[in-house]
């Protein structure tokens, strides 16, 4: 297939638009000055993903990132963000500019290996598109069929880091404290 | 649509991640990066889900449970960065070069 088949097809425009709308909010993610600001264009590069996600017929996926993702983990991204940063002032110097040239480096060249890998392994390999989406059902005999174990260890899991986090997160009272509390 | 063009793109956004993950000195930022890194794993999973269409959906099934260990992930590291910043007072990963007391 050359270029001009592969741009005459209308998915491909989306694709170009939410593939450009995602690596510019990308790299914002890691270059941006402010922290809110970097942990929102994580949003935006999530929302872009959630989008190929339903190009890609995987509409479950998509909702359950743009609940879990967008609608928890941000969140939870700007809270740490306000607690981390409130006591000491803006922290102005983000990242090390020592780094960035040897950390360009680093990432372009495993840009190319990856790509090089899937370009050679793959060629013109087609995805199924504008199909009717994956039924949720499929998802869902899936997940409590063949992958239940999986599927209770993840639950497991989540309920440990949750106890977990709570257990590492707060703070312990003084011995002082503990007395008062005592008495009331 | 050719799996390629998802493909390539996952590993831009993969790279991206790397960057961060090596660049960045506040260690919420880099859990940031981190995340950018899952979800160009996820964008892989269901290209090749979508490519060889599998009974059981196993490629998506597969980012769900990686969305879910991600979720995990960011409750506990971010507990962790709480805890380090409350006895540090600071966020900046140069400083935490503390193995012993």
């Amino acid at each position: 297939m050359t270029f001009i088949d592969w741009i005459a097809q209308p998915i491909n425009w989306v694709f170009l638009a939410v593939g450009a709308a995602m690596l510019v909010s990308g790299l914002r993610v890691v270059t941006a000055r402010n922290v809110v600001h970097a942990a929102l264009y994580l949003m935006a590069a999530l929302g872009a993903s959630a989008a190929l996600f339903v190009m890609l017929s995987a509409e479950f996926v998509a909702l359950v990132v743009v609940l879990v993702y967008i609608g928890a983990v941000i969140v939870l991204f700007l809270f740490g963000i306000m607690i981390t940063r409130a006591p000491t002032g803006f922290d102005t110097v983000l990242d090390t500019k020592a780094k960035r040239a040897p950390a360009a480096v680093v990432s372009v060249i495993l840009f190319g290996v990856l790509s090089y890998g899937s370009l050679t392994a793959f060629g013109a390999t087609e995805v199924a598109s504008g199909g009717t989406g994956t039924d949720t059902s499929i998802l869902a005999f899936s997940l409590l069929g063949r992958f239940v174990v999986p599927f209770e260890v993840v639950g497991f899991i989540l309920l440990a880091a949750l106890v977990g986090g709570i257990t590492v997160a707060r703070r312990d009272l003084t011995p002082l404290e503990e007395e008062e509390r005592g008495s009331v | 649509m050719i799996a390629n063009q998802f493909l390539v793109l996952a590993a831009a956004l993969f790279s991206l991640g790397v960057y961060g993950l090596l660049v960045r000195r506040n260690v919420v930022l880099v859990l940031l990066s981190v995340e950018l890194m899952l979800a160009a794993v996820n964008i892989n999973l269901v290209v090749f889900e979508a490519m060889l269409v599998t009974p059981d959906a196993v490629g998506q099934v597969f980012a769900l449970f990686v969305i879910a260990i991600a979720a995990a992930e960011v409750g506990i590291g971010l507990a962790i960065v709480l805890m380090i910043f409350r006895n540090r007072q600071s966020a900046n990963i140069d400083e935490l070069d503390l193995l012993r007391w």
